[in-house]
């Protein structure tokens, strides 16, 4: 069973008001730049930095982060993941690294974001955006920028599928 | 929630005869981002904290070894190298005694590279740890091929459809045997270049094309892949001098400007410079040969990482 929590007009709006609230923190994008976690992070770092030059007119660096091998998880996991493509051309040390993921849950991901972001430089801060947190932490870990808080349970699942991917823009969220 | 990547199907890496294409691309993939680390300041990842390799090197090697032990150790894992004058082999212990012994101490992966072919095989069938070739016999070095491999997608981004040569002394060279199976299972054309009495015809698939002329055989090439002249083998009059040899099948630049306009030009390393390939083509712009040597790490890392990650 799955339930359309947001459509790509409700996606549109939220990513434009994350947008908003990240140059509204750093008061403009000096020093700021966007890297998305593969995949869905990717498209949404993506998506963030268009709006951020439509409504400030500047563009924000825009990387892409691996963290495959960094998981906690490997010694448990029936196979490893695939690796993807890590790829951040430009310098991180001292910049404001606003981190981006479709989907926050166990924050497992953003610890170990933090740690490949770390063996690449030396950010002057790390924040975190979300376009969506359902919750059920396993980590310290705390989103500065959230789209939405959708209270989910453990038997749930959500999906955010992209445009970019070959769907569409939708947020879905599925009963197993 | 991320989503688990394809496997490798066997737990061992004993030649590319093995390996289907989409096992050999899985390991190009995966070796990209492996590259990355690599280029990183911090060139050193946690992904196998807690394994142990171990390098079982039974032929001297220099570039080999340190390039697996260099892809394990930036993987996190704690390398071993064992090399056979140190051994107990010397003492008497049977070449499975002594990897048996290996595993007991806690190998998860063991690198051997011997003198003969089939020992990995034989080593793969008796060992629970996962084994990778690094070079058995005149039969196959794999991960020689793979990064060879990764080294023209590199460049091109496509191996397919590719005219690659591969020139010199294919009868001895486990290098050239793993390239053919390689690069014809991603779709190359293949060419053979070299005198007679060093390409073993009719051991090969009919549809590589092999020439006894640089002249003819160089002509529209997009990769030119050298092998050394491996002295240690050529007791037995295979060519007369190595003078005549270069004369005939050195590469200059005046053959390489027979080949497309910036062919690549790659060799295995190490060079016997005046004798298969002059200075002046192996310090060019089209030659890849340093490059290659930086993928190699690559390779072996990936290779390492998807052994360790395949499960049952």
């Amino acid at each position: 069973m799955s339930k359309e929590l947001l459509d790509s007009k409700d996606m549109d709006r939220t990513i434009t008001r994350m947008a908003h609230e990240i140059l509204e923190k750093s008061r403009g994008v000096e020093r700021v730049c966007l890297v998305g976690i593969q995949r869905g992070g990717v498209y949404l770092a993506k998506r963030l930095a268009e709006k951020i030059k439509l409504i400030e007119g500047r563009d924000v660096p825009v990387g892409a982060l691996d963290i495959a091998l960094y998981r906690d998880d490997l010694n448990i996991r029936k196979e490893y993941p695939a690796v993807r493509q890590t790829d951040i051309p430009f310098e991180i040390t001292g910049q404001v690294v606003v981190l981006v993921d479709d989907v926050l849950f166990t924050g497992r991901s953003i610890r170990a974001a933090m740690d490949a972001l770390m063996d690449i430089g030396r950010p002057a801060r790390i924040e975190l955006a979300v376009l969506i947190d359902r919750g059920h932490r396993e980590l310290p870990v705390r989103a500065d920028f959230v789209g939405r808080n959708i209270p989910t349970s453990h038997e749930e699942n959500v999906e955010v599928e992209f445009l970019e991917d070959g769907g569409k823009d939708k947020v879905v969220l599925n009963q197993e | 929630m991320s989503e688990t990547g394809q496997q490798l199907r066997n737990k061992d890496i004993v030649g590319i005869k093995d390996l289907s294409c989409d096992e050999i691309e899985l390991i190009l993939n995966t070796a990209v981002g492996f590259r990355d680390v690599l280029r990183r300041d911090i060139k050193k990842v946690p992904t196998l904290r807690g394994k142990t390799v171990v390098n079982l090197f039974f032929e001297p090697s220099t570039r080999t070894r340190t390039s697996f032990e260099l892809a394990a150790k930036r993987l996190s894992t704690d390398v071993i190298n064992f090399s056979v004058s140190a051994s107990s082999m010397v003492k008497g212990e049977s070449l499975i005694d002594t990897a048996m012994t290996i595993q007991a101490l806690g190998a998860d992966i063991v690198i051997i590279r011997h003198s003969s072919s089939g020992v990995p095989h034989l080593l793969a069938r008796h060992l629970n740890a996962s084994v990778i070739n690094a070079g058995d016999g005149i039969n196959e070095h794999p991960t020689q091929a793979l990064l060879d491999a990764f080294t023209i997608m590199e460049k091109y981004s496509r191996i397919k459809g590719l005219k690659i040569a591969i020139v010199g002394d294919i009868l001895h060279s486990r290098v050239a045997k793993s390239n053919i199976y390689c690069l014809r299972t991603l779709g190359a054309e293949v060419r053979l270049i070299g005198p007679p009495t060093l390409i073993p015809e009719g051991l090969i698939d009919p549809d590589i094309e092999i020439f006894h002329s640089m002249e003819e055989g160089l002509r529209d090439i997009d990769v030119v892949m050298m092998l050394r002249i491996q002295m240690e083998r050529q007791d037995r009059g295979f060519f007369p001098t190595t003078d005549e040899y270069f004369r005939f099948w050195g590469l200059t630049l005046e053959r390489l400007s027979l080949a497309r306009p910036g062919a690549m030009v790659m060799h295995p390393g190490p060079m016997n410079r005046g004798i298969e390939i002059v200075s002046a083509v192996a310090d060019s712009p089209q030659s890849v040969i340093l490059e290659q040597v930086t993928n190699g790490i690559a390779a072996r890392m990936a290779v390492l990482y998807l052994l360790s990650g395949r499960r049952g």
